[in-house]
């Protein structure tokens, strides 16, 4: 056997194929809604309301029952047990009677023995609402303190004399829009009514357990009869955290009463305007620095339009105040953070949780003390990052360690060629009649845990049977993030056998119970120690078997290459040793769990280590604005990021890039817009804009930044998920970046966000009046 | 009756409803379920699927969304789907790169990307970037960044199209030609519900003269949308696809003669040709699947204010020939739209042939703005023709689309153009006549703030790209895509 210090065996750090690549490619991969529906089946439509505000004065379902092919209808006094599904806090009903506070809210569900007929059915519907004008602006809600969840404020040292002795103030907002999450799959439910009144319920979620409590209480059964089965998801990004649920549980309240299989897919064209988004955001901040562009002190306000109910608002806000910071040190600070109840969906859950909308205010101030101190933003980000005597405590009184942002960035500003491009492009200005070049650098640090304590645990529970086959379940969901790719790679590596041999089963709650969401970001890191826990307690288990057959000591047992040895010469399969372990009555079938050490918050005071650790990253964007229409192009985009040592260089660069395109359109394209009655109008993607094929950069290099986790992660990794949308602010800062030179870098344009082709013409005309006004040269 | 290939198998269809979607057909009567529903209406691709016809010895091969194509539509054709790619338990080459070069993620969108790229690989042997871009802008991906799928298309290059299907394409051509033969046209029926596809012009002007209120399908990729957004079920369905007159494409003296329905895939290589402005519109109209489906007969006919086409044929001047019975008529196009989705179309009549005048000695400049590049609706879209002599404007036709109720032209700003020179100056009175000319509308896409300021602004771009000055310089940041 080959010295263990030198193998060569292993699993992890490897390129492997998504391990549902060829099924995703020959279209075998099956979703929710391409089960082969069991005999009977109805399917489910939901009949929702117009008004944003309100109450409904008459309902009358007669026409939705007499509608062809309707079998049965579900009203709010049909549910036999709770009739508010809020996540975490109360405010969401799952049917409504009588308020209304948001279009889009369901009042009804009907099943029929087809999809179409359920669909058709719902437009018979007579409701006739009491409409009261809907709060719809979020500086309106600020002001009449209308809040979903009480405000909170961080802070650390004394700002407001801090900026009132500095040097040089400013002080601005920002409004950022929201973002539709647009997974290719709608959500979808298929439930399959069983007895004792269980219900399995097939669901497109990232939250299975939570399906499985919210459909026991709406159908007021112990959770043990329900069960959730979820094997893959087309798409997620935080959008079937919660938004799955209201759907789970109608179509098991259908099931239950019909007593058949029921079906709920959400079409597109419900899809849209029923399910939540990611938070659109008012930004504040006022600040002071010295002429050299270092920060002295911060007030920020960070305030989100939640929509009509708390939902994970409190944390949203909170992950958006624990990012108001971003890379940068704050010697005095104050970050205060509010929660805007207005009448729309609820907004939800969304790669990033609110830390991009945090980062967001902070990468605007650096851009704006560039211009007002007349130096590149570069040199300005780098001055105030992280580092150096005294400059390691966030507002939040954590410490920044293993702070690796100033070297990185310095690679990255090295390697895109920055300081030669931006004179290029300077020159390239002056030259054009038309056309306007930018160029920025921004940095991302994201913290990395739940910043809810309790859900930083995972579950898995590994089978191992007597052929060596392995069968690995754990509590994470796969959305196509490549979750069970890195856990199949972890478990192969622990226990040196083939990748091949492992197969993955759909999570279920009835094999790993009582899991958190995968989301955070933390899939790996959570499930990947679980399932790597219970690889090594079979591993313990079959060593200590064998090395009691073959009469050796445990220690000189060791697993290598699919085979076990107990001497250097002597060994078996690892089949036979299953076998082997079988014949001596050993179980082989084990749980693994984990929880994240170090951590710990004192939400009251503010202060804590809510992160175990932080994931890094830099991105150069170069963009090109048309100064006529405000059309633009993304030229070029260099990224290095930081995912540790990593599982599966192809996955990460893969969410690096996913994430940071989606970033991109979030902070470009995609333009939600409601209008003065609160219904959502980019309510199809023939109006609402996620980014195309040609919006990928000509230019487009992702590298990873080469240094291990210094914090014990599975396998030194980091979590990769989350922290390369916000790579994407690049892409806004360039842009700003490419409309002040109108002004040769000396103003510092508003541009609220997304940064549409007509919002950057307005930039643009603006920055032209403000610049002839300065009496400015051109 | 149709009848049509599902890969190699022949399948007839007689009773089935007229407004089934090949999407629905798949998923829930046939339980084929590799192609996926990703919006139900044709913005996505994640139903993406091929159809093939015969082109002399080979097969051509088109994308299409299957979502908002009637199953209908099919006779005489071969559908090939995601499941229909594996040859002898082989992965086909797009299959392989894309699991090699890390192409899908969730997986959901990724059927229909094979599709895309499976149709490429049969159309294009070694694609450029921008080939690959324009064969999957209609192709959403809300994982990946498309960086890896972009790679993996870009790697089968020099296979020459070569897969499991190239030594049956004859066979599969004589099987679909003698389904043409025995039965030119088609039709489905469910109750009092029709779907015909007449294979001559005189049997359509029958058809459509025995069903008033019948609805043309020529592409039928908006008219669609009303069964899968709205939900509703038209009595009688009518494709024009299969008449031969109005597939013909003839270019004679002094003007391009484009038959009714005339998709703009088989359309765009005459464009460029003679307006390649034009051509290049074409590029960003809708996706490629759109385009292999929809034709600019339906396009004027369905007369919406935000089409792309419109704007231009009203700045050529074209003339439409249209029918209805056996009365024919021609007619200007600035005559066509009478109001919002209001045309001069005859009752029972359709659109034989547009006429587009071949004029080389007009400039044509042709802008599109929108919010997305790949697939987006304008927000405005601008075509001036105009004729030059010694540097003073002689001639004039402004086309604007999303700046009225109809497509329409700049009556004002035309005539404050005539005889002025065309330079920043000389354009001065007629960007200030568009205000005149056009009171457009605040909606998802753009207020009507901005679609003014822009139709002013097109002005100046047309003046700055005639500029000797800036002849080396890019002036539209298309131009980089």
């Amino acid at each position: 056997m080959p010295n263990p210090s030198t193998r060569t065996d292993r699993a992890t750090g490897q390129p492997r194929a998504h391990e549902s690549a060829t099924k995703h490619v020959s279209g075998q991969a099956t979703y929710v809604d391409d089960i082969v529906e069991p005999r009977g089946c109805l399917y489910a439509a939901v009949g929702y309301s117009s008004i944003a505000r309100g109450h409904i004065r008459t309902l009358d379902l007669s026409g939705v029952l007499a509608s062809e092919g309707v079998v049965d209808l579900l009203e709010l006094a049909d549910v036999p047990g709770h009739t508010d599904i809020g996540p975490v806090f109360p405010g969401d009903p799952l049917l409504t009677s009588d308020e209304i506070r948001y279009v889009g809210q369901p009042i009804f569900a009907v099943a029929a023995t087809t999809e179409l007929q359920a669909r058709r059915s719902v437009k018979h519907a007579v409701i006739e609402y009491e409409a009261k004008a809907p709060l719809l602006d979020v500086t309106h809600a600020l002001k009449e303190l209308a809040f979903v969840r009480p405000s909170h404020r961080m802070q650390r040292g004394d700002a407001r004399s801090e900026i009132e002795d500095a040097p040089l103030k400013l002080e601005a907002e920002q409004h950022l829009g929201g973002q539709e999450h647009f997974y290719l799959e709608g959500q979808a439910t298929l439930a399959v009514p069983g007895e004792d009144g269980g219900m399995l319920v097939y669901c497109s979620t990232q939250h299975p357990s939570e399906v499985q409590k919210l459909v026991a209480e709406v159908l007021n059964v112990p959770a043990n009869r329900i069960t959730v089965d979820m094997r893959r998801m087309g798409g997620g990004f935080g959008g079937k955290e919660t938004q799955a649920a209201p759907w789970a549980c109608l179509a098991a309240l259908l099931a239950s009463k019909s007593g058949r299989a029921v079906k709920l897919r959400l079409p597109r064209c419900d899809d849209m305007p029923m399910t939540g988004k990611r938070h659109p955001f008012y930004n504040r901040y006022r600040i002071g620095f010295d002429l050299l562009g270092r920060l002295l002190g911060a007030e920020i306000t960070v305030t989100g339009n939640c929509g009509h109910s708390p939902d994970l608002s409190d944390a949203i806000v909170d992950r958006a105040m624990f990012h108001a910071d971003n890379a940068y040190f704050i010697p005095a600070v104050s970050i205060d953070g509010h929660r805007c109840m207005t009448n729309t969906v609820s907004h939800t859950a969304f790669r990033g949780f609110g830390g991009p909308q945090g980062m967001m205010i902070i990468e605007r101030a650096m851009d704006d003390i560039a211009r007002t101190v007349g130096r590149d933003p570069l040199d300005v980000r780098k001055l105030n990052l992280y580092g150096g005597p005294g400059r390691d405590l966030t507002p939040y009184h954590q410490q920044v360690e293993h702070n690796l942002l100033p070297e990185l960035i310095e690679q990255l500003e090295i390697s895109s060629d920055y300081r030669q491009r931006r004179e290029e492009i300077r020159q390239w200005n002056r030259s054009n009649p038309v056309l306007r070049r930018g160029l920025a650098l921004t940095p991302v640090k994201f913290g990395i845990s739940f910043t809810v304590q309790h859900l930083n645990q995972a579950g898995a529970l590994l089978h191992i049977y007597t052929d060596g086959s392995i069968q690995l379940n754990h509590g994470g969901t796969e959305m196509g993030q490549g979750l069970h790719t890195k856990v199949v790679q972890i478990v192969a590596e622990t226990l040196s056998v083939a990748p091949e041999q492992i197969q993955v089963t759909a999570t279920r709650t009835d094999k790993v119970p009582n899991t958190s969401p995968t989301a955070a970001s933390s899939g790996t890191d959570l499930n990947g120690q679980a399932a790597r826990n219970a690889a090594i307690e079979l591993k313990q288990r079959i060593s200590q078997c064998i090395a009691e057959q073959k009469g050796e000591e445990i220690d000189t047992v060791r697993f290598y290459k699919g085979r076990v040895y107990w001497s250097d010469s002597d060994s078996i399969s690892f089949a036979e040793a299953a076998q082997l372990a079988y014949m001596n009555r050993v179980s082989l079938s084990a749980t693994g769990y984990y929880r994240t050490p170090k951590i710990w918050y004192d939400r009251e005071h503010a202060r804590g280590r809510p992160f175990f650790y932080f994931a890094n990253g830099a991105a150069v964007s170069e963009v090109v604005i048309d100064t006529l229409t405000g059309e633009y192009r993304v030229l070029a985009v260099d990224i290095l990021h930081d995912v540790g040592r990593s599982l599966n260089p192809g996955v990460d660069i893969g969410q690096i890039e996913g994430g940071f395109i989606q970033g991109m359109g979030w902070l470009t394209t995609e333009d939600l817009k409601w209008n003065a009655e609160g219904q959502l109008i980019s309510n199809s993607p023939a109006n609402y804009k996620i980014p195309a094929i040609s919006d990928t950069p000509p230019r487009f290099k992702v590298a990873l930044f080469k240094r291990d986790n210094a914090e014990a992660t599975i396998y030194n990794s980091k979590a990769v998920g989350e922290p390369p949308f916000m790579l994407a602010i690049s892409v806004w800062s360039a842009l700003r970046d490419a409309i002040s030179s109108l002004s040769d870098y000396r103003i510092s344009p508003d541009l609220d966000t997304p940064a549409t082709p007509e919002r950057v013409l307005r930039a643009v005309m603006r920055t032209r009046e403000a610049r002839s006004q300065k009496g400015g040269e051109p | 009756m149709i009848r049509f290939l599902f890969n190699e198998q022949e399948f007839t269809l007689d009773e089935c409803s007229p407004e089934l979607t090949i999407l629905e057909y798949l998923r829930t009567v046939l339980v084929r379920r590799g192609t996926k529903e990703g919006c139900a209406s044709g913005d996505c691709g994640a139903c993406t699927v091929v159809v093939a016809e015969p082109d002399g010895e080979r097969l051509r091969y088109s994308t299409l969304n299957s979502c908002i194509t009637f199953v209908g539509t099919l006779h005489g054709k071969l559908l090939l789907t995601v499941e229909h790619l594996q040859s002898s338990g082989q992965l086909h080459p797009v299959q392989q790169a894309m699991v090699d070069l890390h192409g899908s993620q969730c997986g959901f969108c990724t059927p229909g990307f094979i599709m895309s790229m499976f149709a490429l690989y049969k159309s294009i042997d070694s694609p450029s970037r921008s080939d690959i871009e324009r064969a999957l802008a209609g192709n959403l991906c809300r994982c990946t960044g498309y960086r890896p799928i972009i790679d993996a298309a870009l790697s089968l290059a020099g296979r020459g199209g070569q897969d499991g299907f190239s030594s049956h394409e004859a066979l599969i051509g004589a099987r679909l030609r003698k389904i043409r033969e025995d039965h030119p046209s088609g039709s489905l029926q469910l109750g009092d519900h029709r779907f015909f596809v007449p294979a001559s012009s005189d049997e359509l002007a029958a058809q459509l003269q025995a069903y008033p209120g019948a609805q043309m399908v020529a592409g039928g990729t908006d008219l669609a949308l009303s069964v899968t957004q709205q939900l509703e079920q038209p009595k009688v369905l009518i494709y024009t696809g299969a008449v031969a007159e109005l597939n013909a494409i003839s270019e004679t003296e002094g003007s391009l003669l484009v038959g009714g329905a005339v998709s703009y895939t088989r359309l765009e290589p005459f464009l460029q040709k003679h307006y390649p402005e034009f051509g290049h519109l074409l590029d960003r109209l809708g996706s490629l699947q759109i385009r292999n489906q929809g034709t600019l007969a339906g396009n004027v006919a369905n007369a919406s204010p935000i089409g792309d086409t419109p704007p231009v044929l009203l700045a050529l001047g074209a003339k439409l020939h249209l029918r209805s019975g056996n009365r024919c008529q021609v007619i200007g196009i600035d005559d066509f739209f009478t109001g919002y989705r209001q045309t001069a179309l005859p009752e029972n009549g359709f659109i034989e042939q547009i006429e587009i005048p071949l004029q080389p000695e007009q400039l044509l400049k042709v802008f599109k703005v929108s919010k997305r590049l790949d697939d987006d609706i304008s927000a405005v879209c601008a075509a001036f023709s105009l004729r030059l002599e010694q540097g003073i404007v002689t001639e004039a036709r402004l086309g604007f689309g999303g700046m009225a109720a109809t497509p329409a032209r700049a009556l004002n700003a035309e005539k404050a153009l005539i005889g002025q020179p065309f330079t920043e100056r000389g354009i001065e009175a007629a960007q200030q006549a568009l205000g005149q000319d056009f009171s457009p509308i605040d909606d998802v896409r753009a207020t009507a703030e901005y679609r003014l300021l822009v139709a002013r602004n097109l002005l100046l771009r047309a003046v700055l790209e005639q500029d000797q000055r800036y002849a080396s310089q890019p002036l539209e940041v298309v131009q980089y895509a």
